[in-house]
């Protein structure tokens, strides 16, 4: 087979026409890489941002620290990784302010690995937001596990090119998020305790929010947008698509392929995994069978069999019984 | 009885895709598992992580599966990462070598009008999402479009592979193209 294939490289055949958007170039075949005509393109625009989400559906978003750990997350099948600082449980442990992660570590991470590269910034630290798109980052969060830095005001995302995906507990905060320019939504869940309880009940209400619009009669949506504190326009969209206008995922206390699986099952269409797998006995299977129960989220037999033998789970947190100061899902509005 | 288009579902934008093939009539099976692949018309592989879906393939014994079904003469839309399942270094099934992200990183996406050999109707809207392109393609292979002279869309026989989304701009045409192929069912 191999010595069959002719290469255009080595044979140089006939030019192509009809190519290239509004230019018509006669490239040679070699000629792939030195062609000098830019086709006209749009960059940034929301369904380029919105798009990448999509591509990451059914997908899993691990939490990185160090290009170790990232290069560890791509090899079990991670759709991206998100580089942040310290994950969400050595925040909750150590206390202090938790900012975005350190430059010289965010460009080692998108060094080791090619899949998409997350990274947090605190909400409202629209400076944090543009050193991450200088970095060319492939998606800011706007994360409520860091520490805010603006007790009023969220980051203006349309003012950036690079997109940004953000946190909410109920279909009002993700509109109002979204109205900000947000191009992906996660349910907040409460990051760090390895407890679900918070994510479930997030994702619930976003999608109970959600059915609800879609059934409420037309005259009665400006008064659900006031209830909700969200854009008239977005809430008008929501009802007549009865879905949000963006990818919806869901993080939080995620720890388990059956958590994994179960709030895909509730309508999540993929999930972040923090402190849930590099914080286990070992993450690099944790990380493999999380992405498993993932994709076949409604076989039972598959998820039970991406449970065994996964060695211990993170140390966890029941949320109920967290002080109010130490939760994290109330920040942001 | 109308035909029934899989669609790979391991990970990615499957969902933009099943909305197509309904839109032109035909059934859209989600395909996860070798057995799913079994009486389809067509196959899409969708837009995601290639790295992801290679696991994935490997995972769940779909490699052997899927090149059976392109040498059965099914017709085969490849996306984005699609087009890179079947390229030479996983499939093997379409004589292309491409290149991953070949446009750069997410801020480098980005949305134009491609026009396509032999696809009528005017150009494709075609959104690039750290999109590969194809880096050399063997004599067999038809380029039907190319960005900045880098080949972005390509056919091979009953083969479509794009680097591009028309499933996020609501376009059809490739999907109809594969469709209209129709030598699928054993």
């Amino acid at each position: 087979m191999q010595e069959k294939r002719r290469l255009l490289a080595l044979d140089a055949p006939a030019p192509l026409g009809r190519v290239s958007g509004s230019k018509l170039t006669f490239a040679m075949a070699e000629d792939f890489s030195l062609s000098g005509d830019q086709t006209p393109r749009d960059e940034a625009t929301f369904t380029v941002k919105a798009g990448l989400a999509e591509m990451l559906k059914g997908g899993v978003i691990m939490d990185v620290v160090t290009p170790e750990q990232a290069k560890i997350a791509e090899d079990a099948g991670a759709a991206a990784v998100m580089a942040l600082e310290r994950v969400p449980a050595d925040i909750r442990r150590d206390g202090g302010v938790a900012r975005m992660s350190d430059p010289v570590m965010i460009r080692a991470i998108q060094e080791a690995v090619t899949i998409p590269v997350m990274a947090k910034a605190r909400i409202g630290h629209f400076v944090e937001a543009q050193v991450l798109e200088a970095l060319e980052v492939d998606y800011v969060d706007e994360s409520e596990v860091l520490t805010p830095a603006d007790e009023a005001n969220h980051i203006d995302k349309w003012a950036f090119s690079v997109p940004f995906v953000c946190g909410a507990t109920n279909l009002g905060e993700a509109l109002r998020r979204i109205g900000e320019g947000a191009a992906m939504i996660r349910s907040k869940g409460e990051a760090g305790t390895g407890d679900i309880v918070e994510a479930v009940r997030h994702l619930r209400l976003i999608r109970r929010e959600v059915r609800r619009l879609g059934a409420v009669d037309e005259g009665e949506l400006p008064t659900a947008a006031k209830e909700l504190q969200a854009p008239l326009e977005l809430v008008r969209q929501v009802g007549r698509e009865g879905r949000l206008p963006v990818v919806l995922f869901c993080a939080g206390g995620l720890a388990t392929p059956a958590d994994a699986a179960m709030v895909m099952q509730l309508g999540a269409e993929g999930v972040f995994v923090g402190s849930g797998i590099f914080k286990s006995e070992d993450p690099e299977r944790r990380a493999r069978a999380i992405v498993e129960a993932t994709t076949h989220f409604n076989d039972p037999a598959r998820i039970a069999a991406a449970s065994t033998g996964l060695g211990q789970p993170m140390t966890s947190l029941e949320s109920s019984k967290l002080e109010p100061e130490q939760l994290l899902a109330p920040r942001g509005w | 009885m109308s035909p029934t288009v899989g669609i790979l579902a391991l990970q990615g934008g499957f969902e933009a895709h099943e909305k197509i093939v309904r839109s032109l009539g035909a059934q859209a099976r989600e395909v996860r598992l070798p057995r799913e692949l079994e009486g389809l018309d067509a196959l899409v592989i969708p837009g995601g992580e290639s790295t992801v879906m290679t696991l994935g393939i490997e995972r769940d014994g779909l490699a052997q599966p899927l090149r059976e079904l392109v040498r059965r003469g099914t017709p085969v839309l490849g996306t984005c990462a699609g087009m890179i399942m079947l390229d030479r270094d996983h499939l093997g099934v379409l004589d292309v070598a491409t290149e991953r992200n070949a446009f750069g990183r997410q801020l480098h996406s980005f949305e134009t009008d491609l026009e396509l050999s032999g696809l009528g109707g005017g150009p494709v809207h075609a959104v690039f999402i750290r999109a590969p392109w194809v880096r050399v393609c063997g004599a067999r292979v038809e380029v039907l479009g190319s960005v900045d002279g880098h080949p972005v869309a390509v056919r091979q026989g009953k083969l479509v592979a794009v680097a591009f989304h028309p499933e996020l701009a609501g376009e059809s045409r490739l999907h109809e193209l594969v469709l209209g192929m129709n030598g699928g069912r054993d």
